[in-house]
């Protein structure tokens, strides 16, 4: 197998071809914030969270192969100040209370945020009416929190074969709908042993009667912050294959 | 003479705080500094803050608004605030992003009068209280952001005691304010 080496923050990277930017600086542990990555998906780069600068072009670290001899920005305060706005865009548009989330502490919006200091919303919050779903047996659906990375939709495709979820509308109309003549969760074969059960990055599907087994402050990322968990998003998708 | 008492007494920093629609919760929090609210009030003053009881703010160095703003009120002492302190700052999840009372948003605020004075279970002869000593509330809540420019944000739902030590003591002493993790958290 072929290798190359590029520069991450001046620090060398091998990678094997084939492999993109993402790939090779999460197998050296080099954290590049993301959402809709996930290991065990087909990138789709909508998230744009993990936009670096390689050999002077901005470019989405999930999607961009890495090359021989790349020069790759990453942890710079200009890339993490046009983060830290793309969050705090993502913010607005949805509603995003943490103190009533179930999530909060395992939501990886909220964890970035964190880790990049978003101290603020910076611009007007939409407020948008987005009713829940609640009408599964084992799932409840908050849209309100959606930031349309499309993993369940990817999940429930390509792994689950349901296709359960998917996209409608264009632009900022775009949202996040159910496969269901009633559009109604209950009314589709979704079931606990989905892998689209468990990849919502932030807390639109909740399981039932599980909210907080974990008290908050105990939770994936109240101890220790998303930027130093390199091997747990790394094995995200050897989790998937046990 | 002695050289230290050459030197005049530095003056204290003035602080206003308040809450908007709030529930007290980042007050309380404030108090959560325990033993070192001693320490901080060798270094500031109160002026209009329900610890004072000072109805109105004069001019200050530093306000804390706590709340978001749901009523002609909110807006009235928000830009009182606004107008007497050189620096302004959000504390707590309600002032940053509208927090809980923001959730009454997707509902019309003329049909949640109707309901509870007018066509609610057990209404008779009701009316919609117009008092013109009430505050006429706004048809959603705002952050605090969207009416006044805001220095800084102290997030949480409440701030720790020590998020909100830790952030006043960096600007008392003229450092940039950082929270950094463990303290920056936003429930």
């Amino acid at each position: 197998m072929t290798t190359g080496t590029m520069l991450i923050d001046g620090v060398p990277v091998s990678f094997e071809y084939g492999q993109t930017i993402m790939e090779a600086a999460m197998a050296a542990k080099i954290f590049i914030p993301h959402l809709c990555h996930h290991p065990e998906f087909t990138p789709q780069g909508s998230c744009k969270l993990c936009t670096v600068k390689a050999s002077g072009r901005y470019v989405s670290a999930c999607t961009m192969s890495a090359k021989d001899g790349m020069e790759v920005e990453n942890n710079t305060p200009d890339l993490n100040d046009k983060r830290r706005t793309l969050l705090q865009m993502l913010f607005v548009e949805g509603n995003h209370f943490c103190p009533s989330c179930e999530k909060s502490g395992n939501c990886m919006l909220q964890a970035l945020a964190y880790e990049l200091e978003m101290l603020s919303p910076r611009f007007e919050q939409f407020f948008p009416n987005r009713p829940v779903d609640a009408s599964h047996p084992d799932f409840l659906l908050d849209f309100n929190r959606c930031i349309l990375c499309e993993l369940c939709v990817r999940a429930s495709r390509d792994v689950d074969g349901k296709n359960v979820f998917a996209l409608a509308g264009r632009g900022i109309h775009k949202h996040l709908i159910v496969n269901a003549r009633s559009g109604q969760l209950a009314d589709t074969d979704f079931s606990l042993q989905d892998r689209a059960a468990h990849v919502c990055p932030v807390g639109v599907i909740l399981e039932k009667r599980k909210g907080f087994a974990v008290p908050i402050g105990q939770r994936q990322y109240d101890e220790t912050p998303i930027g130093q968990q390199m091997d747990e998003l790394a094995a995200r998708s050897a989790k998937a294959e046990e | 003479m002695d050289a230290m008492d050459a030197v005049a007494v530095k003056p204290k920093v003035r602080v206003a705080t308040t809450s908007l629609a709030g529930c007290f919760g980042c007050h309380m929090s404030f108090l959560d500094i325990d033993e070192r609210l001693l320490e901080l009030v060798e270094l500031v003053e109160f002026d209009r803050s329900p610890l004072t009881d000072i109805k109105h703010c004069g001019p200050c160095d530093i306000g804390l608004i706590e709340g978001g703003v749901c009523n002609s009120e909110n807006v009235h002492v928000l830009r009182e605030f606004r107008k007497n302190c050189k620096v302004l700052i959000a504390i707590g999840a309600c002032a940053i992003n509208g927090g809980l009372p923001a959730l009454r948003n997707s509902f019309d605020i003329g049909r949640c009068l109707q309901e509870v004075y007018l066509t609610g279970l057990n209404v008779e002869n009701g009316q919609v209280p117009n008092d013109p000593e009430l505050p006429l509330p706004l048809d959603q809540v705002h952050p605090i952001h969207e009416v006044v420019r805001i220095d800084y944000f102290i997030p949480g739902c409440p701030p720790s005691g020590d998020a909100i030590w830790k952030f006043l003591t960096d600007l008392l002493a003229g450092r940039t304010p950082r929270l950094g993790h463990p303290l920056l958290r936003f429930d």
